[in-house]
């Protein structure tokens, strides 16, 4: 099979996947489910670290670290803020 | 050594396994994230899936040098870190633009770097690589400036207000159409950087078009409708080097952030597909009231003394808080004032319509962050279910997610909007600093209505004076 098709074929399973599973996110956790989504997005630093480790030119390289540099700030920040809200949820019984 | 380059060798043949490993770890993590009970957990696997495909990334063949890799992710581990602990949580959506920004910048910057390498991945064609990058960068570049001007206009940098430019759509279009050709001219001579160039401040100019003309109650669905090209962006990344990860990961983003768009949108009477057009100003004010019509003789004002008798005979009361609640810092207020009617046997609960906040289940948030128990946050359709047997309902800092003109008056702008029916209740008390309108603009006649008393004051002093006098009433 042509590669770019099976490309394109991962995507419109994922978006189903996506749909089917982020409409049952009930709307009092939307915020956590934003920012949590944003430090997956961030896998994006994949492609960083690769770019700014393989990078021949100064400026490919620099491009690179800058993409690396951000793309951490969002995994890292992402993560550790959806939690700090998430541990904020609570049930009723468990005080303190 | 022998065993590093073994297990290196493994992580570089089955990279690809490895990724679909990350990605169900995602999909999982969002799967638990459908309950307040599991989510946190949802979230640690969700980061552990993460963790794989960077140690993954980490042993690939082809890097050349680790210093760069390894500074990169400490200072961006450490500003991460600190920006998640040091965050004020009403300023969460304007984080959330910042992620966002960042985001499509990852997504543009490494975009430009395969553009400058030019090493086509093996089964890649010239054509697919090169389009892959147009289109990649051009989203990356939308959605960073996009963001920052969302972040602007949330944090008060810029005017709130939308800014028409005249003929704006024209222009759009006309800046969407050069972005495009430059693409295919990029394609076609992927040695002439000025395309590329084209295609960046192309994309740049767009956004900030797009995003100027969108008033600062609006946002909402702006932060919504980002998230999802933040997700493409990623997706479009994944295209270049055909890493399926990125793609599958990407998709999912961009699907949650679809959601989230739609949810908003519907919230706020705004057409969705409009607004994925990028038509997000509001409709257009026609003849409606006016204020001084509307509550001529019949608001009622109270006092704190007169409103915790209203609470006392209650046995079922509804607190509707708006943004108003998170600026005035009541939030600690309110829980008290639920502390001490849950403690004097009456059932309390919160109704939170979802654009209470300044971005999807923004209010839930600020109210688990004070300790209200997360049972007692109810959605807009299970309030609207339990308030025509609600006793009391407590408005604070909202107006017009309980404007009933919504439901009858054809002519107002946020006609159609689904609001809570807080005016089916025995009675209302709204704690609010004047009769002003919402962001809407329009007059609320439930100020008006029989059952409704008005606390004029600032939310915080209202409701720690009810607090008080409620107290007071029971010892």
């Amino acid at each position: 099979m042509d590669p770019l098709i099976a490309a394109l074929i991962l995507f419109v399973l994922a978006l189903i996947i996506g749909f089917e599973v982020i409409t049952k996110v009930p709307p009092i956790l939307h915020t956590p489910l934003v920012v949590a989504s944003h430090a997956m997005a961030a896998i994006m630093v994949v492609s960083a670290i690769e770019a700014s480790g393989t990078g021949k030119t100064l400026l490919a390289q620099i491009l690179g670290f800058s993409a690396l540099l951000i793309g951490t700030v969002n995994v890292v920040g992402g993560y550790l803020i959806a939690d700090r809200m998430l541990s904020m949820f609570r049930g009723d019984k468990k005080k303190k | 050594m022998d065993f590093i380059n073994g297990i290196r060798n493994i992580a570089n043949n089955y990279q690809a396994v490895f990724y679909l490993l990350t990605v169900l770890f995602f999909i999982f993590g969002l799967k638990l994230l459908t309950s307040p009970k599991t989510a946190r957990k949802g979230n640690i696997v969700s980061a552990f899936g993460m963790l794989i495909a960077i140690i993954i990334t980490l042993m690939s063949h082809g890097i050349l040098s680790y210093k760069f890799i390894i500074i990169g992710l400490l200072l961006g581990s450490v500003a991460g870190a600190i920006s998640a602990y040091a965050l004020d949580l009403r300023a969460i959506p304007q984080y959330v633009a910042i992620l966002n920004g960042f985001g499509g910048a990852v997504s543009a910057l490494v975009g430009v770097s395969a553009f400058l390498q030019k090493e086509l991945p093996e089964n890649v064609t010239p054509l697919h690589f090169y389009s892959a990058i147009s289109v990649d960068t051009f989203i990356g570049t939308l959605t960073f400036w996009g963001s920052m001007m969302a972040f602007a206009k949330l944090q008060g940098l810029i005017t709130e207000r939308p800014v028409v430019i005249p003929g704006k759509n024209i222009i759009n279009i006309l800046i969407l159409l050069i972005c495009i050709i430059s693409g295919a001219l990029l394609v076609n001579d992927p040695y002439n950087i000025y395309y590329l160039i084209a295609i960046l401040v192309g994309a740049s100019l767009l956004a900030i078009s797009l995003t100027i003309a969108v008033g600062g109650a609006d946002m909402p669905v702006i932060i919504a409708l980002f998230i999802s090209y933040a997700g493409l962006s990623a997706g479009a990344l994944g295209f270049i080097f055909l890493t399926h990860g990125l793609i599958m990961v990407g998709s999912l983003v961009g699907a949650s952030g679809m959601i989230l768009t739609r949810i908003m949108a519907k919230a706020m009477n705004r057409d969705f597909y409009g607004i994925l057009l990028g038509n997000i100003t509001p409709p257009e004010m026609s003849k409606i009231q006016s204020g001084e019509e509307i509550y001529a003789g019949r608001v009622k004002s109270t006092t704190p003394e007169e409103a915790v008798m209203i609470l006392e005979a209650a046995k079922k009361v509804a607190i509707v808080p708006g943004y108003g609640l998170a600026v005035a810092q009541a939030q600690g207020p309110v829980r008290d004032l639920m502390v001490e009617l849950e403690k004097d046997g009456k059932e309390v609960y919160f109704g939170i319509h979802p654009v209470a906040g300044r971005m999807p289940g923004h209010m839930n948030v600020l109210l688990a962050e004070v300790d209200v128990p997360y049972d007692r946050l109810k959605t807009l359709e299970e309030s609207n279910e339990l308030l025509p047997d609600t006793d009391v309902a407590i408005v604070v800092g909202a107006n017009d997610v309980v404007n009933p003109t919504a439901r009858y008056a054809k002519e107002s702008p946020i006609y159609g909007m689904p609001i809570l029916d807080v005016d089916k209740c025995r009675s209302v008390i709204v704690i609010k600093r004047s009769l002003s309108p919402g962001f809407s603009g329009v007059p609320n006649p439930l100020f008006a209505n029989d059952n409704t008393v008005m606390l004029f004051n600032d939310a915080k002093p209202a409701l720690t004076e009810l607090v008080k006098e409620y107290k007071e009433l029971k010892t």
